[in-house]
């Protein structure tokens, strides 16, 4: 009796699983984001130190931004970097759209065969397949040096390519799950072809994970370094790879400056996102 | 449901053949030319004999190689532990936040994991250098004190592997650990509580025993990767605390030896691929349970 009603008395003050509002709970969270973000705000904070040690603050200055503007090498390489996403993200929102597509409607007798090799380059581990597409692209299909911009890019976007679009295919299959096959079947029924039922029908309902499932594949392709490094020449160095030579070599504010860049683009990414994602639950949530 | 794909091969052939293409030659082709070179060995200096020889396997298992096998495993195995007890009551004060803190939280969580890989290994190498943040702010506490301090070798040893590997992959634990959490049947941890078992003790006996399933299977998602990462280790390890993957690197590109380094890289595929089989198997088996 005596321990039920101390027990009472505990749970006036708090549930007794609102794990969330226990203190030493709280303080392990905080302490977990200090450790995740500590290190990044500093980076970001640093980048506009006046002072080239790095260390010590001693004064607000946009100089090493200003002196990234003037780095031909790194504007190449960040140029690069997006040319091959926007290339990759393209291609693989066709490709990922259609294996979606046939996985969702077609049975077919090689189809736990084509499920599994899809799983595969997800979790393939990145060296593996940075050595495979390095192999590859020297002996079996040798890609020509001296192409044009952005054409001497295709090594490093096939490789991208084979990555990222069996991510979108999964984001693409599950919004598929949701989708009533009767509207394509009236659509049909009404005198559409089956191309025309495909786009007026099944794209519009896919836009939301269209979207989400580009946004995901421009990520992994702006992001990806493993596979970049095995797959570049010197012609053709990606943001992700000229980055990693300079973090070689020395830790200056002007890596700070470029790095701070590619975060602010990866939030940006990110909260478009997570926008569309929002009113895509909400307009499902409506329909429902 | 579906359909028989005899039923409309135009639609079929359209939807299957262009993705199956790619897959095959862009992603099975270059593994499976790395899968023949295993077995093959160099002639002079660029050509390879496929002879099908295991030779490459059998050099791989060498002690000096084993060992650096045996570590990388090690130090995955510690960077998944380490996860685990840092991830698992972030996970449970997930599990049990408002809808609104949840998002919030979430957010928090994920938002370093979506930040390139390569920024956040330098952002931490920042902290930990012999002249970086970490250590110029204890010595500046030291001096306060009048002590003499010398830097913490804090960078290129298994400290900083473990500690990079831990930073760069916590969030991948976090969230399967919480998805694992929110599926626990709620009225079985008041249960326990109502009986008069402490929070420690229902969280071991309760939630754990509930979860063991979901926890394998983040543990695993967290594995597979520690395992086989590159970028991390080559920027934080020393000489001696190489992982795999460095190995890997260095046959592909300064020793020229491709069969040993697609020998080696196949190892790493099949450790990769029964961790899967098991993380599979484990959710299946769970799956059916529920």
């Amino acid at each position: 009796m005596k321990v039920r009603a101390g027990y009472g008395h505990k749970r006036s003050a708090l549930a007794p699983l609102d794990y969330a509002q226990r203190w030493p709970l709280k303080l392990w969270l905080g302490a977990v984001l200090v450790f995740l973000y500590a290190p990044l705000v500093t980076l970001v904070v640093f980048s506009f130190n006046q002072s080239k040690r790095n260390i010590i603050w001693t004064g607000f200055t946009f100089d090493w931004y200003r002196k990234l503007l003037g780095d031909t090498d790194l504007l190449h390489a960040f140029g690069n970097s997006l040319m091959i996403a926007m290339l990759s993200t393209l291609v693989s929102l066709v490709l990922g759209t259609l294996a979606a597509v046939a996985l969702w409607r077609f049975r077919f007798p090689t189809k736990t065969l084509f499920e599994g090799a899809m799983a595969l380059p997800i979790v393939v581990p990145e060296i593996c397949m940075g050595v495979a597409m390095l192999v590859f692209f020297s002996r079996i299909l040798p890609w020509p040096a001296d192409l044009i911009w952005p054409l001497n890019l295709g090594a490093i976007v096939i490789s991208h390519i084979s990555f990222s679009f069996p991510f979108v295919a999964v984001v693409i299959r599950a919004r598929l799950a949701s989708f009533n096959r009767e509207q394509e079947e009236a659509a049909r029924d009404l005198g559409a072809s089956e191309i025309r039922a495909f786009f007026d029908v099944l794209v519009p309902h896919l836009q939301p994970a269209l979207i989400s499932g580009a946004l995901l594949a421009f990520t992994l392709s702006l992001d990806d370094f493993v596979i970049t490094f095995f797959t570049a020449g010197p012609d053709t160095i990606t943001f992700p790879v000229k980055v990693y030579s300079m973090v070689r070599f020395s830790v200056t504010p002007e890596v700070n400056a470029a790095s701070t860049l590619l975060i602010a683009i990866t939030v940006v990414l990110t909260a478009v996102a997570l926008k569309l994602q929002g009113s895509d639950v909400g307009k499902s949530g409506g329909h429902g | 449901m579906t359909q028989p794909w005899r039923q409309s091969r135009g639609a079929f052939a359209t939807s299957f053949a262009p993705p199956a293409a790619w897959l095959a030659l862009f992603f099975i082709v270059p593994l499976a030319v790395i899968w023949a070179y295993s077995f093959g060995h160099t002639v002079g200096m660029t050509h390879i004999a496929i002879n099908g020889s295991f030779h490459n396997y059998a050099r791989a298992l060498q002690p000096i190689y084993l060992q650096i096998l045996l570590k990388s495993l090690s130090i995955a195995a510690l960077t998944t532990l380490i996860c685990l007890i840092i991830g698992f009551p972030v996970a449970l004060m997930l599990t049990f936040a408002s809808p609104k803190a949840k998002v919030w939280i979430l957010l928090a969580i994920m938002l370093p994991f979506w930040t390139n890989l390569l920024i956040r290994t330098y952002a931490l190498m920042a902290v930990l250098r012999t002249r970086g943040f970490l250590n110029t702010g204890l010595e500046t506490l030291w001096n306060a004190f009048g002590a003499h301090f010398t830097p913490l070798p804090m960078m290129h040893n298994a400290f900083a592997v473990v500690l990079g590997l831990v930073y760069v992959n916590l969030p991948f634990l976090v969230l399967p650990l919480y998805a694992a959490l929110d599926r626990l049947d709620r009225s079985l941890l008041e249960a326990s509580l109502d009986l008069g078992a402490g929070h420690i003790r229902t969280i071991f006996q309760i939630v754990v025993p509930l979860a063991a399933p979901g926890i394998l299977s983040g543990v695993l998602i967290t594995f597979i990767p520690a395992l086989g990462s590159y970028l991390t280790p080559d920027l934080m390890g020393g000489a001696d605390n190489q992982m795999i993957a460095s190995v890997i690197e260095r046959q592909f590109k300064r020793a020229n030896d491709w069969p040993f380094g697609a020998a080696l890289s196949f190892l790493l595929m099949y450790l990769t691929l029964i961790s899967m089989a098991v993380q599979g198997w484990t959710s299946k088996a769970h799956g059916e349970g529920v």
